[in-house]
């Protein structure tokens, strides 16, 4: 029998992986990937909650349904923004994109 | 590792699909080719969806092959393409950066693991038999969804489209 922790550890596990890319990489692609590791790794926890939680509830499912949504609504605002950038300057490297840095 | 641990086909094929996620997640930081990582990253998502599968949400586990490993994957290869995708990943000289950030990183997963495992939070017992049995879990969302999540429902299309409109308009070229 599968207990609640075990899908927890996955979850941080995969968290940990998103973070450590989205600190690291220095591909501006691969910086949305880590973060959309990070959504993910969230949403596990959220469905097991749903599924193992104290009070078991298809809330959790609902709440993931948006949480999904609005992941592929940031992805499809950042793959623009990335075009756009690349366009006017010809790179992908997040070290090259300090237009805004103060 | 675990208290209790029982050797099922259920916990067999949750190690597995587990080993399967967090090898394509460690291929994802480690591959040279940004194009690799990016088909890495469709690995991670199918086997997220199976892990969905095990925790009974199979509308959004197909949400999620849908969502995530059909279209999110296809638009990020569109991306590389798009970009410069032939340069690789030069391997860092070392420096501060990276040794901090994996520090930071190890030290966030180090506490999360302490607090589900040692920290003595009594978790639920998991139930044996499932809280949504017979019934059918694409109703269930449906159900909830119109009737008590209505006006988040609404606002989430309005995001979308928004969002979609958004997109757009930063990457359309501008024609003077």
């Amino acid at each position: 029998m599968l207990s609640v922790e075990q899908f927890l550890t996955l979850a941080a596990i995969l968290f940990s992986i998103g973070l450590y890319g989205a600190l690291t990489k220095r591909n501006i692609i691969i910086v949305l990937v880590s973060i959309e590791l990070m959504l993910n790794a969230v949403n596990i926890n959220l469905l097991t909650f749903a599924r193992y939680g104290l009070m078991p509830a298809i809330s959790g499912q609902v709440f993931t349904l948006f949480a999904m949504t609005i992941a592929a609504a940031e992805v499809a605002v950042g793959l623009a923004i990335l075009i756009a950038l690349y366009r006017n300057r010809n790179t992908s490297d997040v070290r090259d994109q300090d237009l805004m840095k103060w | 590792m675990f208290s209790g641990f029982e050797l099922t086909g259920q916990s067999i094929a949750f190690f597995l699909i587990s080993l399967f996620v967090i090898a394509c997640g460690v291929l994802l930081l480690n591959l040279k080719k940004v194009i690799y990582s990016a088909l890495a990253i469709g690995g991670v998502f199918i086997g997220v969806a199976a892990i969905y599968i095990m925790l009974e949400a199979e509308f959004l586990a197909f949400t999620q092959i849908l969502v995530y490993a059909g279209a999110i994957t296809i638009m990020l290869l569109f991306a590389i393409m798009l970009t410069r995708h032939d340069e690789i990943e030069m391997q860092t000289s070392i420096t501060a950066h990276p040794v901090w950030s994996a520090l930071g990183v190890i030290g966030l997963g180090g506490l999360i693991l302490y607090v589900i495992k040692f920290s003595g939070i009594r978790w639920p017992e998991p139930l044996r038999e499932s809280p949504f049995q017979g019934q059918d879990n694409v109703k269930m969302i449906g159900e909830s969804l119109f009737s008590q999540y209505v006006i988040p429902f609404e606002l989430v299309s309005v995001v979308l489209i928004v969002a979609v409109v958004g997109a757009i308009t930063l990457a359309n070229k501008e024609e003077n």
